[in-house]
């Protein structure tokens, strides 16, 4: 399908240039890392009970470096004015929505992979676990299906970097708690209670990015 | 160094009316800046616009290009309306604006590529060597667009405008802070398009320029358009007065 | 017509006004004479005649936001969003009240100000929501876009509503925390369901009189806008006539 096509070129161009600037990854990986240290220090990550306490912090890390990511992806994009030049591609807008969402969420894995083994290092859990990806997975969907909308319509406005938490803590907070949740199950070995905060995650995911699909033009429009 | 002539003729139909522009309206927060605006470019036609800083020409050329919607007014360009058929007139046009809209991290090639592939430019590895031949950038075809200079990133910009033969090119300003090697590659493409039946509707601060490449000149102040006249025997002292009026 | 020429016209804001006055002062009567004492919470349980329709009006005021955000969209029609925002913004001052009264009732019955419960939570996630509705409103300095954004915030917001409560009310039954409250206790005797009823309906009309208002306010500021470009145009127009 042509539009797919143009989807995946958007990928690959924001792929390549990441890889040649390395701008966006390595600030979100630090930042990740660093968070995750700096708990250790705020609550007790090495007793008993550091399963919930760590899930919490390795989620707090995700959130913060995904605005650090988002904001910055979108600061990049404009400054050289060629987001004007996307919105010139005959395609759907919600389109550029997809592939933007999606090379967002691939950096954000990136960080992930790198964070989650230091993770389980640092703190001896049991991170390796099927069930831990696909809660990451979704949990980074639904981050990153409002952040990206969520930070080019903050990048309107004349505070960019506090508007984009703002608009993104409330309305994200299911993913929050279910992640936090679900991850905390995965890590404790309990997995019985485990499919409905998937569900509810899955259905986050699914009418939220549906929702930023069909709104991006109206998000991008001047 | 030439490629093989590949410039397609645009189909010419006289009665065709290439960009219909009614009671154009814009506004920004407390000002107008296209005040029920009308505009009308018939197929073939090459017009320059005119007009002191603060009068719309940039808002005018945005709403064409369908980055910009008008709060009133209607316009339709090659027929299609821009409310319902964005997508097919963006297709049709090719925009250079103050900005480049091209991205420092990748090789001209690759810039190419991917607004080739967006705008579903058939045969397209063939097309991109024709385009950068005519830019005449072949030789930094593969160096990382950050590196070029202004009349490179102009002519790299004004590549990716023509890569898809758009049969209209709506040019902002074209030629600011060009040298004079990129000018002439600028004016060879006008000249190509315009030869090929193209439309064409730029913006410049230069008269001669503009007078050289266009047949009817416009003139625009405070939102509208204050004159329309065939650029052989305009009167250039009119223009350049009004060119000097305050904008806002 | 000048702006402010329909203040004296219609009769909606005076009716609504008369209405609510009345129904607020009889509900307020019953609350305080006509119902009785809670027999377990005392008279700190009057509070919840005023809680509980707020509440209900907090989320009645999205609820409109959430269907005039659509309509906007759909229509461009700059008068959706002024119902729009006047909704938001008296929903934000009933959400702040919501939560202070609710802060003030829990203290006595759970000896705390503040419990983690989904609706309690639920409605402060509500009040952030509010919050960044607004602050995108203000710092996007093109009107047309503010509300754009505005509209989209609320219809995100809204639909996020249900989904947050049943999160948040999964995280509390599936983790082991103290009891928490619980509302009414046995069954309310008939007085105290009339009494609520009156109040609900106090609460209801009080609610359309302010988002009426600030309707006309809304509706009066949009028109001085649009003067203020007619006059700058108008001007601009003059000064050129001058000098040319």
């Amino acid at each position: 399908m042509r539009s797919l096509d143009k989807v995946f070129a958007i990928v690959w161009k924001d792929l390549l240039t990441e890889v040649r600037t390395r701008e966006l990854v390595v600030g979100m990986l630090v930042f990740a890392m660093l968070t995750i240290v700096t708990f250790n220090f705020s609550f007790d990550l090495t007793g008993i009970e550091r399963a919930p306490s760590g899930a919490g912090a390795l989620w707090v890390a995700f959130i913060f470096a995904s605005l650090l990511g988002l904001g910055r992806a979108v600061a990049l994009e404009r400054d050289r004015g060629s987001f004007d030049g996307l919105l010139l591609v005959p395609v759907d807008r919600g389109m550029i929505y997809l592939g933007k969402l999606l090379g967002n969420v691939i950096f954000i894995a990136v960080v992930q992979l790198v964070t989650v083994p230091v993770f389980g290092a640092l703190f001896d859990l049991p991170v390796y676990q099927p069930a831990l990806f696909l809660i990451l997975l979704l949990g980074t969907l639904g981050i990153a299906g409002l952040g990206t909308l969520f930070s080019v319509m903050a990048a309107s406005t004349r505070a960019r970097e506090v508007m984009l938490p703002v608009l993104l803590f409330p309305v994200a907070l299911p993913v929050v708690i279910s992640t936090v949740r679900a991850t905390t199950l995965v890590l404790t070995d309990q997995m019985e209670d485990l499919v409905q905060w998937v569900n509810l995650l899955a259905a986050f995911d699914a009418i939220f990015l549906t929702i930023a699909f069909l709104v991006f033009d109206r998000v991008v429009e001047d | 160094m030439t490629a093989p002539d590949e410039s397609a003729a645009f189909s010419q139909d006289d009665a065709t009316v290439r960009i219909a522009g009614h009671e154009l309206t814009k506004r920004y927060e407390r000002r107008s800046v296209l005040r029920k605006l009308n505009l009308q470019l018939d197929a073939g036609e090459s017009v320059v616009l005119f007009g002191p800083n603060g009068a719309g020409k940039t808002t005018l050329l945005r709403v064409l290009s369908t980055l910009t919607r008008p709060q009133h007014g209607t316009l339709q360009i090659n027929g299609l309306d821009s409310d319902s058929d964005g997508i097919r007139i963006r297709g049709q046009i090719g925009v250079l604006a103050h900005q480049p809209y091209v991205y420092d991290s990748l090789t001209a090639r690759e810039n190419l590529q991917f607004f080739g592939r967006m705008f579903d430019v058939p045969d397209l590895k063939r097309r991109i060597e024709y385009v950068l031949a005519e830019v005449e950038l072949l030789e930094r075809a593969d160096d990382q667009v950050g590196t070029f200079s202004r009349g490179m990133l102009q002519r790299i910009a004004l590549a990716r405008a023509i890569l898809h033969q758009p049969s209209i090119l709506l040019f902002d300003e074209p030629d600011t802070g060009l040298d004079v090697a990129s000018v002439r590659v600028l004016e060879r493409i006008l000249a190509e398009h315009c030869a090929a039946g193209g439309t064409l509707l730029m913006t410049t601060h230069d008269l001669d320029f503009g007078l050289r490449a266009a047949s009817r000149v416009l003139v625009m102040a405070r939102g509208r358009i204050e004159l329309d006249h065939p650029a052989c025997g305009v009167d250039r002292a009119q223009i350049e007065s009004m060119m000097g009026a305050p904008g806002a | 017509m000048s702006p402010g020429g329909r203040f004296g016209n219609s009769s909606t804001g005076p009716a609504l006004a008369v209405g609510a006055g009345l129904t607020m002062i009889i509900a307020l009567y019953m609350m305080f004479l006509y119902a009785p004492t809670d027999s377990v919470q005392g008279p700190v349980q009057r509070v919840f005649y005023l809680h509980l329709p707020m509440a209900w009006i907090a989320y009645l005021a999205f609820f409109i936001v959430f269907v005039a955000s659509i309509a906007y969209l759909v229509t461009r029609s700059r008068r959706w969003d002024q119902l729009a925002r006047s909704s938001a913004e008296v929903g934000l001052v009933f959400t702040t009240l919501v939560i202070i009264t609710g802060s003030l009732w829990g203290r006595p019955i759970w000896g705390t100000f503040w419990e983690w419960d989904a609706r309690l939570t639920t409605t402060l996630i509500l009040w952030f929501i509010y919050l960044g509705y607004f602050m995108i409103r203000s710092y996007i300095p093109d009107q047309e876009r503010s509300m754009r954004y505005a509209a989209i915030i609320g219809i995100i917001g809204f639909i996020d509503v249900p989904i947050i409560h049943m999160s948040v009310r999964w995280w509390r039954t599936l983790h082991p925390e103290p009891i928490v409250t619980q509302s009414g206790g046995p069954a309310m005797p008939d007085s105290m369901i009339y009494t609520m009823g009156v109040a609900l309906l106090a609460m209801t009309l009080f609610f359309a009189s302010l988002v009426y208002q600030k309707l006309l306010v809304e509706q009066a500021r949009d028109e001085l806008s649009d003067y203020q470009v007619v006059e700058s145009d108008r001007q601009a127009d003059a000064a050129e006539r001058v000098t040319a």
